[in-house]
């Protein structure tokens, strides 16, 4: 190991968006034939990222090959901007892209988010990208990629309805409070990331573009603007969302998704907005707007 | 609020600040260089070359400086390094023939053509704490140049036996196009290429469990070390515009055979099968736990399954990159507030229904 090379470890220019462009038209092939055939998984060929898997490689890897010079991305994570994931993950697309970064949902093009739907509707011309830890709703039920792969080909999803059944049978109702199961375009069945269920009525026709990436599941999947996203259920188990007895506790908001907050060890708690941008924007405009 | 997770950039920047004084240390003590490590850590840096699938022991060297010797870790800094390399071609595939040996070792014969040659291991070591070494000028004993160390090229064992039609042979890839598995996703069935692809990025500690276990039953496959050679082996380019080979490094390598017992079946006679491994440096350990695998997975193929762990291509192939396995296990460290409210509420709602229940008079439930 001589001067030289030590000299070449020194810092490496890295393309634009960090991906090289080789890798961007391969993940933006995949991302066509997925928003051609609604909810359908493609493969795609993952790479290593500087993040570690689970950390939201495949959300990354779809921003970086559809991010232009011209946009402006939004990074959420639980909901919120200032989350060291989404901080992080807005740091590295400042660092190796440049773009303008914002908080606030209206202004954003690219939206990535991990486990939330931002609570202002998204419009046509926006773009949301999800992390995806396991894009493969039937996984839970098997475990093997050669039988799923048989299953969404036929259609045949009588085991997920069967398990839901078996929730109502056993609970009185379905139990599953997120990455709640979706039949997109009346076709292929899919997990909408691990946003609770109170989002699943947002996907449903969305004016905006939504693209899932899984890293290291090597899977990338889509929902087209418009398109129909019905949440599995049964006509005497209709699908409900989660409700909250209390406004959020900071901007007064009643239809927003609400986390709770431990304030002391006296079981004191207080509950407020996930979506910290909805909340913010409520509380800083005009002061009547919290009164809602 | 949650502070925990809101710290922003700043708790970052610290952080990383952090990880970097507590990588140094004591700044009394003089500082690792690339070249100690790449010296004298020689068996780590095989393993971060292996299973970071880059050949370059200095990168090697940094990332488990970087790294504060966490294997793995060093193992996911190069695999991130290697994936922004362009990729200029396709090498020849490398003759281990042709193995220029550091150490060559069988357990079938006694005496093989070329000879039995130890090598640097640890094999026969008495596994003492060496005192001695925590001097850091002990006296140097200069090993002994192998007196019979061979100058030619020395045949590799299973292709002596191979005239005997008694082992099967070394399967030849008719096919110009070799699958890539950084280049297309796995999918099932995975043909042996692909597998070995996967085992040779895959985990050691996995592999080497998952061989183990058939060992122990699980999928017994009566294994032999038909040989494993250790050596330095040229890689060879054909540059489009020259049209003929030419080398372009030596890299060393570690291959392992494993001759295992197959009772024949309808279709194809009782011959030796075999189990392969190869690896960068001196990884011997993975090497073999590879080979064992390897074969493991040829159980469909050869009609022996038996619904072992090690059998099980879809269970193998998809936990044995510890890149993945290290990054999805510790993402559960990541906030999941929002999910967890979401149970909490349902939680909640089921309690005060099961309540209700049982709040309910004998009669009424009795109806």
């Amino acid at each position: 190991m001589t001067e030289s090379s030590a000299g070449r470890l020194l810092a490496h220019p890295f393309n634009f968006a960090y991906l090289d462009e080789q890798t961007k038209k391969m993940i933006r092939r995949a991302i066509l034939k997925a928003v051609a055939i609604p909810g359908h998984q493609v493969p795609f060929a993952s790479r290593e990222m500087p993040l570690p898997y689970g950390w939201g490689t495949g959300g990354i890897q779809v921003t970086a090959a559809i991010l232009g010079a011209d946009d402006t991305l939004k990074v959420i994570d639980q909901g919120a901007d200032d989350t060291t994931n989404a901080v992080n993950i807005r740091r590295l697309f400042a660092k190796t892209a440049g773009v303008r970064t914002t908080t606030r949902t209206e202004e954003a093009t690219v939206i990535q988010s991990r486990h939330r739907v931002p609570e202002t509707p998204l419009r046509e011309g926006q773009i949301m990208v999800f992390q995806v830890p396991i894009p493969e709703p039937l996984r839970w039920l098997e475990a093997r990629e050669s039988e799923t792969l048989k299953l969404h080909a036929l259609a045949d999803y009588g085991l997920m309805q069967v398990h839901l059944y078996e929730d109502v049978a056993t609970h009185g109702r379905i139990a599953k409070a997120y990455d709640y199961p979706v039949l997109v375009n009346g076709r292929y069945l899919a997990s909408p990331s691990p946003i609770p269920k109170f989002d699943n009525p947002k996907l449903d026709r969305n004016p905006a573009l939504l693209l899932f990436g899984a890293g290291r599941e090597k899977r990338i999947y889509a929902i087209p603007p418009y398109t129909e996203v019905k949440s599995l259920d049964f006509d005497d188990h209709p699908f409900t969302v989660e409700r909250w007895e209390r406004p959020c506790a900071l901007c007064g908001a009643v239809d927003s998704f609400l986390d709770e907050v431990i304030t002391d060890d006296q079981g004191g708690r207080m509950f407020v907005c996930s979506d910290s941008d909805y909340c913010e924007t409520r509380r800083a405009p005009t002061p009547e707007a919290a009164d809602d | 609020m949650y502070v925990a997770v809101k710290g922003g950039e700043r708790a970052i920047a610290n952080a990383e600040r952090l990880v970097a004084e507590e990588r140094r240390g004591d700044p009394a003590v003089p500082e690792l260089s690339l070249d100690q490590i790449g010296q004298q850590l020689t068996l780590a840096v095989d393993r971060v070359m292996t299973e970071g699938a880059l050949y370059d022991r200095t990168l090697a060297a940094l990332a488990i400086k970087q790294a504060r010797g966490d294997l793995i870790e060093a193992i996911f800094l190069l695999r991130a390094y290697r994936t922004t390399l362009p990729r200029l071609g396709d090498a020849l595939p490398v003759d281990t023939g042709a193995m220029l040996l550091e150490r060559r070792i069988s357990a079938t014969f006694k005496d093989i053509p070329g000879g039995q040659m130890l090598g640097p291991t640890f094999d026969y070591a008495h596994r003492l704490l060496d005192f001695d070494l925590a001097r850091e000028d002990a006296p140097r004993t200069p090993a002994k140049t192998v007196s019979g160390s061979p100058e030619f090229a020395v045949p590799r064992v299973a292709d002596l036996l191979g005239g005997e039609g008694l082992i099967e042979p070394s399967p030849r890839s008719a096919a110009a196009e070799v699958p890539d598995l950084t280049q297309a996703p796995l999918a099932f069935p995975a043909a042996r290429p692909l597998r070995l692809q996967n085992l040779a990025r895959g985990d050691e500690g996995f592999l080497l469990a998952l061989g183990y276990s058939t060992q122990r039953g699980y999928g017994s496959t009566h294994p032999f070390v038909g040989e494993i050679r250790m050596g330095a082996v040229s890689v060879e380019y054909v540059p489009p515009e020259l049209g003929f080979p030419v080398e372009i490094a030596e890299i060393t390598v570690t291959e392992c055979d494993m001759v295992n017992q197959f009772k024949g079946s309808a279709e194809a006679p009782p011959e030796f099968t075999r189990g392969y491994g190869l690896v960068f440096g001196m990884s011997e350990r993975k090497a073999m736990a590879m080979a064992l695998v390897d074969r493991a997975l040829r159980a469909a193929e050869l009609g022996e399954e038996s619904g072992a762990p090690a059998q099980d291509q879809e269970f193998v192939l998809s936990h044995s990159d510890n890149v993945e396995a290290s990054g999805f296990v510790q993402h559960l460290k990541l906030p999941h507030y929002v999910d967890f409210q979401s149970e909490l509420t349902m939680v909640r709602e089921m309690r005060a229904e099961w309540e209700r229940a049982q709040s309910r008079p004998a009669t009424e439930a009795a109806e």
